[in-house]
């Protein structure tokens, strides 16, 4: 999103107030003695697009539902809008859109009747306005041809279309979105995407678990990373990738030259490979480091920053790569 | 409601136009969960064929009763010992069809085709996932549990009645109908038979309360819907057997199946309420025990499907 909407004085008593989610030690052991969530400190700021990360295994589902009032914590708390979670499920969670671990449909039904039987399970929901609401979302996630069609010949993609529908039957102030790209085409991602930032802006808050680093990063202001069910680091995402420096790179047909210069100029952990030098900027302006190649005679093809990408700050995190299991 | 969720209401682009959130709500059956509960099961296919299951019952009995009396010897091995209830008499009056079949789909049918809808209530759910759906939209916990409780009590009305109007339908085309005669030997109108025919309906609906709550409670055990539907099934076959055996008459009376067959004490001028008490009185009972066992462990558990 572009701008928090701090203008607004309720949108800023609850930055001033509570966080949309925040979670004291919550802790989850399952039944086997396996310990699924340990110890979370979580807090999602009101108006933010939250990217929640972390391996397969590492606890996002488990927090996830600990948050909607789906499991009991152990041991902790948890804060949903500013109210205990699973107590006031019953006040929070008209407020919440959901998508958990993919979409789940009555095959036998239309999309629509699909619909119309989650709008129903919410006591707060008018059934006057029912159809006029289930159309409003079917055509927000591009369904309408396919409403009546019956949802079990419905492909991956329709289906998560539909499960996102479902999660904007109202005007919600939170969005939980597990992998909501999963099985999506590109042209769907970037549906989603849009969506996700259209949502944002009109100040919903967006938490959003996903397994494609740059889809976090294009579309997140926070992120929070979890490994073997532990919080590793949360906060806005310029200041995690911040963590990590982006390298100076210098694109040469004189590379051991450029090197000698990049040396001179005070760069540091400078490394060539063929006609690539790369190396920790020197605290000047890059400017001058570029001229100072140039008069020193190397031909240069390419000079420019490599910001860290989120990626990099997570293995730097986590070392390891994405998708191994805690 | 709060500033911040008109704000919410007017960002919208599709919702801007919509009034805010009224205070009045469910003004019709229709717009209930209840209601759509009762609109998804009864679009189901297996609920249907159930149905057409039971519908088929008194067809065939019908069918049996006119074939094997074609010749003018009266259905049933005399004494009227063999068979279900009443089936000597339907060739007389064909309203006797209607207990009849009740009487034969009573014992296993009907339960059978209770706990496939009650075994599937909650399981069925977790199974298709749609059960964290339906609790963050948030349906409630308790107010799920009653939803289901009272869509199975609901399909145990429909069932008996599909039976009941099934044979009345059958009867009156295949059998004469007029005035009957009850089991105590005293003569009573058609219209008086009618309404008893209907009270016999309601309370064999009443009989398989206790299953319903059982199965229920089965179907908070696990999260798959083929599994609580057997489980349902096998206790009802197995206590139904264990009635059968002499040993175990001490403590026969607490089976749910034990006083089913009093329905036909309603046949008697004057009625024999005793057995039709304990029966209604045994099956508020289960209803209670399975359905507090049901409920305490439903709200409870963790939701992992």
């Amino acid at each position: 999103m572009d701008e928090p909407s701090a203008t607004e004085p309720d949108r800023e008593r609850e930055d001033a107030g509570e966080s949309v989610i925040a979670t004291r030690a919550l802790t989850k052991r399952y039944r086997g003695g396996q310990l699924a969530v340990d110890g979370l400190d979580l807090t999602v700021p009101a108006g933010s697009v939250f990217g929640f990360l972390g391996p397969n295994g590492s606890g996002k589902t488990t927090t996830i539902r600990m948050l909607m009032g789906l499991i009991e914590p152990t041991s902790g708390t948890a804060r949903v809008l500013g109210r205990p979670m699973p107590r006031a499920a019953r006040a929070v969670l008209p407020h919440v859109g959901a998508l958990i671990e993919g979409p789940a449909l009555y095959g036998f039904l239309s999309g629509r009747d699909n619909l119309l039987r989650y709008d129903a399970a919410d006591p707060t929901s008018d059934p006057r306005t029912r159809r006029a609401r289930v159309a409003a979302a079917l055509d927000r996630v591009g369904l309408t041809a396919a409403a009546t069609k019956k949802a079990k010949a419905y492909s991956l993609g329709m289906k998560q279309r539909l499960g996102l529908a479902a999660a904007l039957l109202q005007p919600r102030r939170l969005l939980v979105l597990d992998e909501p790209t999963n099985g999506l085409d590109p042209q769907g991602m970037r549906e989603i995407r849009s969506l996700v930032r259209e949502l944002a802006s009109d100040g919903t808050t967006v938490f959003l678990s996903s397994h494609l680093l740059d889809e976090i990063e294009q579309v997140c202001t926070h992120a929070a990373v979890m490994a073997q069910g532990r919080l590793i680091t949360q906060g806005p995402v310029s200041d995690l990738a911040a963590g990590t420096r982006g390298r100076l790179i210098v694109t040469t047909p004189d590379p051991g030259e450029a090197a000698r210069v990049l040396k001179e100029q005070g760069a540091s952990d400078v490394v060539t490979e063929d006609d690539k030098v790369t190396a920790e900027p020197p605290d000047r302006d890059l400017a001058d480091v570029n001229a100072a190649l140039v008069s020193a005679g190397v031909r240069v093809r390419g000079f420019g920053l490599q910001r860290a990408s989120l990626e990099d700050a997570f293995v730097a995190l986590t070392g390891e790569g994405f998708d191994v299991a805690g | 409601m709060s500033p911040v969720e008109l704000k919410a209401i007017k960002g919208r682009g599709e919702l801007r136009a919509q009034p805010p959130l009224p205070v009045t709500r469910r003004t019709t059956l229709r717009g209930t969960l209840f209601g759509n509960e009762l609109l998804t099961t009864f679009r189901r296919w297996r609920t249907l064929a159930l149905l057409a299951v039971l519908a088929a019952v008194p067809i065939l009995v019908g069918i049996a009763v006119k074939i094997e009396t074609s010749d003018g010897s009266q259905a049933g091995p005399g004494g009227g010992d063999g068979g279900p209830a009443f089936i000597s008499q339907i060739t007389n009056n064909g309203l006797f069809l209607v207990f009849t079949a009740l009487a034969a789909t009573l014992p296993f049918f009907l339960p059978m085709a209770i706990g496939v809808i009650a075994g599937d209530a909650i399981a069925g759910e977790a199974n298709a996932g749609t059960l964290r759906y339906l609790l963050v939209a948030p349906a409630g916990r308790t107010r799920l549990l009653l939803t289901k409780y009272a869509t199975v009590l609901t399909f145990c009305l429909v069932a008996t009645l599909v039976v009941a109007i099934s044979a009345l339908t059958v009867g009156a085309i295949l059998f004469p109908l007029g005035d009957l005669t009850t089991i105590s030997g005293t003569q009573i109108s058609f219209t008086d038979g009618l309404g008893r025919a209907f009270l016999i309906a309601l309370v064999v609906a009443a009989s398989l309360t206790g299953t319903a709550a059982l199965g229920l409670f089965v179907s908070t055990l696990t999260n798959s819907g083929i599994a609580a539907m057997a489980t349902t099934v096998g206790l009802l076959i197995t206590v139904q057997i264990l009635d059968q055996i002499p040993q175990l008459h001490a403590i026969q009376p607490y089976f749910f199946s034990h006083y089913w067959l009093s329905f036909a004490d309603l046949m008697r001028d004057p009625v024999y309420w005793d057995d039709l008490t304990k029966n209604l009185g045994l099956q508020a009972l289960y209803a209670a025990v399975f359905g507090s066992a049901a409920w305490a462990r439903f709200t409870a558990k963790d939701i992992t499907a």
